[in-house]
């Protein structure tokens, strides 16, 4: 056992005081070996990160460890008095959080948020220090790490701050590095780079990782050994080929079946029902007894644990029964869409013609603050979407997706370009005439939280837009329709009378799908509506996205970055890049064989759930650049790795390819002539 | 005998907040997110203390606030009453006998005698200087050396008694109250009260009761016979002064803020989400007033307003309305120094809401902008106008005292903890010192903006979301 | 950068306008110069002549706006408006009642009210931060709890009572300087060690527990625990980072009122004797001289604008995230 390297018997911590303290981590046990990733796999709030901040004893004020030892080599960290665990943190163990934004004092440059690291481990020699500061910049891939010593937080990218963070991290050049969600806030791209060099650093320095994450494809990417906690608890513990293989417990099964992707389009993604149950009790059944479709007696009475194989357990009592595990699933419905959907007034054409759509927010500056310059929010886009069919827009944060869809609901007004919804062009329309097209064109944002005013009844929310645009004479036919449409995407009927902070984020997101419903469009513009979700609630919300879209022929602008539900839910995908589109097509000939070499790289850089699909990643150097100062020529071409002359010169044009979709790259133009 | 009502200014604002604050009520008894952090006001041991102690102020101020004309036909003393005070206030009408306990000068609290020596004639018809008789305070006493000692430890006691009593009696209709409404009955009831498990913390809420009711009971049997904290220069009663300026504290602490709040709401409103021009002409307006140094502008404002008053003294029937029209100017324009304040808050808490995604979701609907102000906007930055209201008061009540010093404060005739410091202050210099009205007004001042700072950090706590999570 | 503090004072000019003609229109509009004349004077001895007497010597009698009698840009020169009120913008203050030129009186009082003024600032400001910085580093336990009690019941306590208890204790009862008065040079430090003292003390309630507040704020944000987990003791995290962050609000609520220092305390000089411009305006209140208080609220309006720009520059100054982009 020698090359244990941290080891956790019964950890307990407790949050709050008072007659029902939330047991955020309820007795678990875990043993880290020197040099190894281990993977702590779950959902929010299931207790992941007070594991870990536990373990560096940071403990937000409200929360306390009750019981429980923690080893890190042969020290029991938790006896340790305060200034001997300073000692440890930053030393044997560092810690990485997820938000590389805040998690940096704004105040005081990056040299001297890493020197004061290095100078408690190596002494204050100030020579010494400066070298070792450069010196870590350097191997956690900044470039130009001497003049980036003197910069401030704010002047750096959100990938390049996580860089910081790992540097500040290796300072004391741990055993242990805790990572926290380290890649959750980083766009795809940035992801890989990230984990590639956590790799490398692993390789480097023979730490061991604790890794903590939601997402079963970075787990899959780099994990050695996988555990999943669910309220509270660990319920699986696996070698990471083995739980990729086959999963023991049913709720790692159900999170694996309710990942959307390509093959299961036609069907409806398994879902897990109900909710985390809340922590501020003692629990004598299974925690997911509720939850779990195979539950039976015995799950009155909690599991212990069941150990498989050395390093392999399960808190199931199905566990001893291999093959039982695997029993019948229960069929899933098939989904079937309508016929067409053919609403009045749909005629062969498109429903939404976006033409050269321009989307400019001025920059002023100087005394009088003349407009200096523009951020090319959208610059030119050209999209057109179908009755009844899905269009994807994909695209890195701050590409300028969110703003095409402002743009086309008239939220922003665009600068330039014509937006034809059902013949009109909304881009003239004003006022009065504005207002009564809108019950057509409706949007869903991201937040669900943010999304509804939480001074309002629910009911009055969904019944803001019936109000506004006429719907429902009088205030009963309202209130029916309200009724009518909580049914629709499956809410309880007294929903109405409730506020929208009682509701869980996947509800919450479903009565916004109500609201938008409520003034029956023909279009939803879906704005990331999945990705502040869990997994398994995502799997819901995309269920119903489809059910309504089958039912009502809606059509779905859906935008988003997230690659697997673009796989299962759209008909058409178009991939942005700062403002532009560089690539448009069918979403399996695109998916399968991307063409521009910035979707290529794109595609290889999300992380597949599964360790045996050993894709190459394409990794993209450096960060996306401003808007506000695009690069001449193709804005792809200072991170593109197939950069020809030409590209520096003029924007590719947008080409039709043989095969009907579109690209606008030389490379391919090249090819395919 | 018929007494004509007289409504003032300040009595009829009054009143409308009163109703105001009725409406608020209501609505917001409705609204969960209003109802929530009151509730969390109300399970607050500072709160209900507080509570306790501000209603009483609010009670004596509301007492206070019912003006009417006594009609003196069957006094035979009315000739001359009438001419000095015309307007008395319900309030007036309780305490008459502080009202109309005049001595000569100076008396020190509980004091037998007055604080100054005169010219005494004996009553065989020779001289003496020396500290004559009260004609009110003490009288009663045959020997105030020998007797007054016991008299006042034994009225003490039975107010103190008295108050204990009071106190009881009000326990026991509450756990009857209380365990009328839901099972355990009286016993457990008052057993849970007792020892503060229950939610609402009713045992602070007694105890500060308790406390209250036997110092104003001990209060009410001194003051009977003497002059609980003394008499002034022109020998009128020092707490009856003090219990009056109860009004002015309350007045410009709240009046102020009702006169202020629509200007703030609306502007602040409007130039956060309307942005551009309107925005810009709502900020130059505000910086434009703030630059002006507060006590200067209103130092300029008054000496304008006493120019027109002394040059327009006709138009006003009496000093009471005189000085009541100063009030109500005063807390115009202190309204006008303090609005912008909050006007800048809700522009930046509007210029938030206006791109978040249920105000963009309502835009996308085609909801007009008034209905997306009424119905989004305004209800989410209301707790911000709470907590305004509620922290502005303490600091507008001490503004008061420090306003009249400067003689910019309300008019010298009115009764106010200002003008009792100001008045006082003069008399620091005599030797020995007349310290009883400083210390009145000091301690009236002092408990009731104690109170309001506690209960507004209270009210802050729950109402602020930002600094429950920190919690 | 450059052009950025150029805007900020470009954009002071029409403030400074705006509150000219508020000025104006409060002290020449609302009251004409008769009305004015007739209070000064006392109604029972209002001859016409003796108001025209009045007005004259203080050069009220002309037209408000526009000068019909006077030839060429007389007409507008030679008015109350062109005279009384856009003179201010040169900082001619003009004569008080007691035929005194008021700038020279303003520039010789300032120095009193500075010398109250700065110490005051300078001594709260140390006193403050580090009684909130202790009270931030023993948060949660009681030494936080009933440090915050003790600061709410010492804002609760009216300024007037710190000023007369002070004086009554420290100068009646325990002479240890005197009431009240004022020196020049050296020997005006017995004169002004209580005033400032109790400046500083009737300051900590409401100061501490601001600094408290924003030291807390910045106590739970995500850095802290980032320095945290690089193994900082707890008074280094306080001191290098908490302090820094916090640093930036204080100092910048700290130069807002700088310029206004120049303005003295009105109460504070009043009750010390002290010659300052607090005490010049509280006389010209209460002698209804109409001409200082005028030149005071314009003073103070200049004073508080440099003040609003100097907040911006400090801004640029003291916080990276302004000075960079």
């Amino acid at each position: 056992m020698s090359d244990t390297l941290l080891k956790v018997e019964n950890l307990q911590t407790w949050l709050g005081s008072g007659e029902r303290p939330v047991r955020a981590v309820d007795g678990i046990d875990l043993e880290i070996r020197r040099g190894e990733t281990f993977a702590l796999l779950g959902e929010s709030g299931c207790g992941k990160s007070m594991t870990a901040l536990s373990l560096m004893r940071l403990l937000p004020p409200a929360g306390r460890i009750v019981a429980g030892d923690v080893y890190l080599g042969k020290t029991a960290l938790l006896e340790l008095p305060e200034y001997a665990m300073r000692a440890e943190r930053g030393g044997r163990m560092a810690m990485i959080f997820q938000e590389p934004m805040t998690s940096l004092n704004p105040v005081l440059t990056i040299g001297q948020q890493i020197g004061e690291a290095v100078k408690i481990r190596d002494g204050g020699d100030r020579r010494a220090v400066a070298q070792r500061v450069v010196e870590l910049l350097h191997s956690v891939g900044i470039p130009d790490p001497v003049r980036r010593v003197g910069e401030y937080p704010h002047q750096l990218s959100g990938g390049m701050k996580q860089r910081v963070m790992i540097a500040m991290a290796l300072a004391g050049r741990p055993e242990l590095l805790i990572a926290d969600e380290p890649t959750t806030a980083l766009d795809v791209t940035i992801q890989a780079q990230v984990l590639a060099l956590l790799k490398e650093l692993q390789r480097q320095t023979g730490m061991a990782i604790l890794l903590i994450t939601h997402d079963l494809g970075v787990v899959a990417e780099v994990a050695d050994r996988v555990a999943v906690m669910y309220a509270g608890q660990i319920i699986e513990q696996a070698s990471r080929d083995r739980f990729f293989d086959n999963p023991q417990h049913p709720y790692s099964r159900k999170l694996f079946q309710s990942l959307p992707d390509a093959g299961k389009r036609s069907r409806r993604l398994a879902v897990i029902s109900g909710n985390v149950p809340p922590l501020n009790q003692v629990f004598t059944a299974c925690r997911f007894i509720d939850r779990c479709d195979r539950a039976f007696e015995d799950c009155e009475m909690a599991p212990g644990w069941t150990e498989l194989a050395p390093g392999q357990g399960v808190r199931c009592h199905l566990a001893g029964f291999h093959d039982a595990v695997s029993i019948v699933e229960l069929p899933e419905a098939e989904h079937t869409p309508v016929a067409a959907a053919s609403g009045p007034g749909s005629s062969q054409g498109p429903l939404l013609q976006v033409e050269q759509l321009k989307v400019h927010f001025p920059i002023h500056k100087g005394v009088f603050k003349r407009t200096v310059g523009h951020v090319r929010a959208v610059d030119g886009i050209s999209l057109s979407i179908d009755p009844g069919k899905t269009l994807a827009l994909v695209g890195e944060s701050g590409c300028g997706k969110t703003t095409v869809g402002k743009g086309i609901l008239q939220l922003v007004r665009p600068t330039a370009g014509s937006v034809r919804f059902a013949g009109d062009e909304l881009t003239r329309l004003k006022g009065g005439a504005l207002r009564s097209r809108r019950s057509e064109l409706q949007i869903i944002f991201q937040d669900p939280v943010a999304s509804m005013n939480p001074r309002m009844l629910v009911g009055d929310i969904i019944e803001e837009g019936m109000k506004a645009q006429r719907i429902g004479r009088t205030a009963e036919q309202r209130r029916a329709r309200v009724t009518e449409l909580l049914g629709q995407v499956g809410l309880p009927d007294d929903s109405a009378s409730r506020y929208p902070h009682e509701f869980s984020g996947g509800q919450r997101q479903r009565i916004c799908i109500a609201r938008a419903l409520a003034v029956d469009p023909k279009l939803i513009i879906c704005d990331e509506p999945t990705s502040a979700l869990d997994v398994s609630v995502q799997a819901q919300i995309l269920n119903l996205l489809k059910l309504l879209q089958n039912s009502r022929g809606l059509a779905f602008l859906f935008i988003t970055h997230n690659i697997s539900v673009v796989a299962y839910l759209a008909d058409e995908v178009a991939v942005m890049y700062l403002g532009r589109i560089v690539e448009r097509g069918e979403v399996g000939q695109l998916l399968a064989a991307p063409r521009h070499p910035y979707t290529q790289a794109l595609l290889s850089a999300v992380p597949v759930a599964d360790p045996r699909s050993r894709r190459e990643v394409i990794r993209l150097e450096g960060d996306m650049p401003s808007p506000a100062n695009p690069p001449a020529g193709c804005h792809f071409h200072p991170r593109c790795p197939f950069a020809m002359p030409r590209c520096r010169e003029r924007y590719p044009d947008l080409n039709r390819l043989a095969d009907g979709r579109q690209v606008s790259c030389y490379k391919v133009e090249h090819e395919e002539s | 005998m018929m007494d004509s009502l007289v409504i003032l200014w300040t009595d009829a604002l009054v009143f409308l907040l009163l109703l105001f604050v009725g409406t608020f009520g209501v609505y917001a008894a409705g609204k969960e997110h209003l109802r929530g952090p009151w509730r969390l006001v109300v399970r607050s041991r500072v709160g209900v203390s507080t509570l306790v102690i501000l209603s009483f102020y609010v009670a004596v101020g509301l007492l206070d606030s019912v003006h009417f004309e006594p009609s003196y036909l069957a006094d035979p003393q009315a000739q001359d009453r009438a001419q000095s005070t015309e307007v008395v206030s319900l309030f007036d009408r309780l305490v008459l006998p502080l009202r109309e306990r005049q001595e000569k000068t100076y008396s020190a609290p509980l004091a037998t005698h007055l604080y100054a020596k005169e010219n005494i004639e004996q009553s065989d018809g020779t001289m003496i200087r020396d500290y004559p008789r009260l004609q009110y305070g003490g009288a009663h006493l045959a020997d105030p050396a020998r007797d007054w000692a016991g008299d006042v430890l034994r009225l003490s006691l039975i107010g103190l008694v008295k108050g204990l009593l009071v106190t009881l009696v009000l326990a026991n209709i509450l756990f009857a109250l209380l365990a009328s409404r839901r099972a355990g009955g009286f016993a457990g009831v008052a057993r849970e009260v007792l020892t503060g498990k229950g939610e609402i913390p009713w045992r602070s809420a007694l105890i500060t009761l308790g406390l209250l009711l036997m110092v104003l009971l001990w209060a009410v049997e001194l003051s009977g016979r003497y002059h609980l904290l003394g008499t002034d220069k022109v020998g009128e009663d020092v707490f009856y002064q003090a219990l009056k300026s109860i009004r002015t504290g309350l007045l410009i602490g709240t009046l102020t803020t009702l006169v202020m709040l629509p200007a703030a709401i609306l502007l602040g409103i409007m130039a956060g989400y309307f942005r551009g021009w309107v925005d810009d002409l709502i900020q130059y307006t505000y910086t434009t007033l703030n630059s002006i140094p507060g006590v200067l502008l209103i130092a300029a404002a008054i000496l304008m307003l006493q120019i027109y008053m002394s040059n327009h003294a006709d138009e006003f029937n009496s000093l009471v309305e005189r000085a009541d029209l100063r009030l109500l100017f005063l807390c115009i324009i202190l309204g006008v120094t303090s609005w912008t304040g909050l006007c800048r808050l809700l522009r930046g808490e509007s210029m938030k809401l206006r791109e978040v995604d249920y105000v963009q979701a309502a835009v996308a609907f085609g909801v007009g902008h008034f209905q997306i102000i009424v119905r989004h906007i305004l209800p989410n930055v209301l707790h911000i106008v709470l907590i305004t209201v509620v922290l502005d008061f303490s600091g507008l009540v001490l503004a008061e005292a420090v306003l009249s010093y400067v003689n910019i404060g309300v008019d010298p005739t009115m009764n106010s903890w200002g003008n009792m410091i100001n008045s006082a202050r003069l008399e620091m210099a005599r030797e020995p010192v007349v310290w009883w009205s400083l210390l009145a007004a000091m301690i009236f001042m002092f408990t009731l903006v104690l109170s309001a700072n506690l209960f507004s950090d209270v009210v802050r706590d729950a109402f602020d979301p930002r600094l429950r999570s920190s919690r | 950068m450059i052009a950025y503090i150029i805007r900020r004072v470009l954009y002071a000019i029409p403030i400074l306008i705006g509150i000219n003609i508020l000025t104006f229109v409060l002290f020449f509009v609302v009251n004409s110069p008769d009305d004015m004349a007739r209070m000064n004077l006392g109604m029972k001895r209002v001859t016409p002549e003796a108001i025209e007497n009045w007005k004259a010597e203080r050069g009220y009698d002309r037209p408000l706006l526009y000068n019909a009698a006077r030839q060429g840009t007389e007409q507008l020169t030679n008015t109350i408006f062109f005279q009384k009120s856009l003179k201010l913008f040169q900082f001619e203050f003009g004569v008080s009642d007691s035929d005194r030129d008021i700038g020279y009186d303003i520039s010789q009082r300032m120095w009193p009210s500075l010398a109250i003024a700065v110490p005051v600032l300078l001594v709260g400001l140390l006193v403050n931060i580090t009684y909130a910085l202790l009270i931030a580093f023993f948060r949660a336990t009681y030494i936080d709890i009933w440090s915050v009690v003790l600061c709410v019941v010492m804002m609760s306590i009216s300024g007037l009572f710190y000023i007369i208890g002070g004086q009554y204790l420290v100068s009646k009862l325990l002479h240890l300087v005197p009431i009240s008065g004022y020196d020049t040079g050296l020997a005006a430090i017995k004169f002004l060690i209580l005033p400032v003292l109790i400046g500083v003390v009737g300051g900590i309630g409401a100061g501490t527990r601001w600094y408290r507040t924003l030291f807390l704020e910045e106590i739970n944000r995500d850095y802290v625990r980032t320095a945290r987990a690089k193994g900082l003791s707890e008074g280094l995290v306080l001191f290098r980072h908490v302090l820094k962050n916090a640093m930036i609000p204080i100092l910048t609520g700290v130069v807002v009122v700088l310029p206004l220092l120049f303005m003295g305390s009105l109460i504070t000089e009043s009750f010390f004797g002290i010659p300052g411009l607090g005490s010049y305006t509280i006389d010209a209140i209460n002698r209804q001289d109409f001409a200082i208080v005028r030149a005071m609220v314009f003073l103070g309006s200049v004073l508080y604008i440099i003040g609003l720009l100097l907040t911006d520059i400090s801004y640029t100054l003291v916080d990276p995230r302004v000075r960079l982009s």
